[in-house]
């Protein structure tokens, strides 16, 4: 076993720049992921059969089918199907935000369901319109409880944006791969990759806990 | 100013209320009694439409609020109402919990319903208790709070939903003391409760229901001392 990490210097600041484009399509990601998981998760819930029929169909695709499918489906099928020459990052963003969303609705919805129902009847008494129930009562209440799972899904989010990879966007991990072809090291450019990973996933776990804590500070 | 005609509820085939008559006056209070089962919380819960009747009309102050097309949320602004388990918002400290629905529903300005809220906290008895959250409260003292929040919304009518049946014995008066202050205010009140004696104290009127069905109501000398109904004098045996 001889590994040399000195074959790899010269490409440091090419991976490093990965890190950027990861950061970028994965904050997309998981805002993307997180406005449409909570419309959905609100269509769930109504008793509009419509709304609810349509959010659960759309749950079903995105969780029943590969991640990986659904990306190249939009980066390779769109174009032929619609002529549209569609962006690497357009379609992570798709692919990625999309599927995140139906794992985000059903943590939503059922953080919604385990508020106590009182709070819901708390608001009606007080005659506290719908909308305003759910953004100022309901919603605040549900987030807290359901704060780790959400932080989960999103450090599956930056962990799985990997797969980008197959589409040639240049990310963390295609640059781990290009510079491996290169100087035919690869052990040393994925090890390096794995630790910018972890080092990633260390912050946003960290931040989760900072948020965490301040979401407690009324128990 | 609330008149309850022909009030039918069913959950299912289980027949809840069976064609309640009543009327509530204005500052009248009134408590509604009867073992558990009977309706009662189902009957005040349809006085503000938490629980939609199956048939029947409610009119308040004249207007029909069962009417379909009749504004739940603008009804419910005028109907203040308290319930058995508090149900505070937890995220929110106790002036938050007071100021919310009034500057929220009413828009009525931050600095303004502040100050009323903290009135109406004092007069509840807890302006030391202000920036705390809820669970820093005993069961009374979240009830008290319960109560100073729907009076911020400055309704005509407050319902209580058993406002004392959660609650340690040694909290229950501090709750029941508030309750007293403000049926002195003139406040029309409408009281589930199981506290005989202050329905005896406090109560204008009785109303006693049984199987979803109001089978006696009148003044508590006479309810207490000499009710009508067998079923009643079973009831008060029992739990006196």
């Amino acid at each position: 076993m001889n590994l040399d990490f000195s074959q790899i210097v010269p490409y440091i600041p090419f991976m490093l720049e990965g890190i950027w484009v990861t950061l970028k399509f994965v904050s997309v990601c998981i805002i993307a992921g997180f406005i449409l998981g909570t419309l959905l998760a609100l269509c769930k819930i109504t008793n509009n059969p419509f709304f609810k029929w349509f959010a659960n169909a759309y749950t079903s695709i995105f969780r029943g089918t590969p991640l990986i499918l659904q990306l190249m489906i939009i980066y390779f099928a769109v174009p032929q199907l619609t002529g549209y020459d569609i962006s690497p990052f357009l379609s992570a963003v798709l692919a990625f935000g999309l599927n995140s969303a139906a794992y985000v609705s059903e943590i939503i919805r059922a953080g919604i369901l385990a508020v106590d129902k009182g709070q819901t009847e708390a608001a009606q008494a007080l005659g506290v319109p719908y909308k305003l129930m759910m953004r100022n009562i309901i919603l605040p209440q549900a987030l807290k409880n359901i704060l780790p799972a959400l932080m989960n899904e999103f450090i599956t989010l930056t962990k799985e944006s990997a797969i980008v990879s197959v589409i040639g966007y240049l990310d963390l991990m295609r640059r781990a791969q290009i510079v491996g072809a290169d100087t035919f090291h690869n052990f040393e450019p994925l090890l390096f990759a794995g630790v910018i990973y972890w080092v990633m996933v260390y912050v946003l776990t960290s931040a989760g806990k900072v948020v965490e804590r301040r979401m407690r500070l009324s128990d | 100013m609330i008149k309850v005609k022909n009030l039918i509820k069913n959950f299912d085939k289980n027949i809840v209320l069976k064609n309640i008559q009543t009327t509530f006056r204005q500052g009248e209070v009134v408590a509604i009694i009867g073992p558990s089962g009977s309706g009662k919380s189902t009957l005040l819960r349809c006085l503000n439409l938490l629980e939609q009747p199956t048939s029947g009309t409610i009119l308040v102050n004249d207007e029909e609020i069962t009417a379909s097309e009749s504004d739940k949320m603008e009804i419910r602004k005028n109907i203040g109402m308290v319930f058995q388990h508090f149900h505070l918002f937890p995220h929110m400290t106790v002036l938050e919990n007071v100021t919310y629905a009034p500057q929220k529903v009413k828009k009525v300005k931050k600095a303004e319903a502040e100050s009323i809220a903290k009135q109406l906290i004092e007069k509840v008895g807890l302006s030391d208790k202000m920036d705390a959250y809820p669970n820093r409260l005993s069961g009374g003292q979240k009830q008290r709070v319960a109560i100073a929040r729907a009076l911020a919304m400055d309704p005509a009518v407050m319902l209580f939903d058993e406002p004392t049946s959660a609650l340690d014995p040694e909290m229950v008066k501090e709750v029941l003391d508030v309750m007293k202050d403000l049926a002195q205010t003139g406040m029309t009140m409408i009281v589930v409760t199981h506290e005989m004696n202050f329905a005896k104290e406090v109560a204008d009127r009785i109303l006693f229901l049984d199987e979803g069905k109001l089978i006696e109501e009148g003044e508590p000398a006479l309810f207490f001392n000499n009710p009508g109904t067998e079923r009643a004098k079973q009831f008060l045996d029992k739990i006196l």
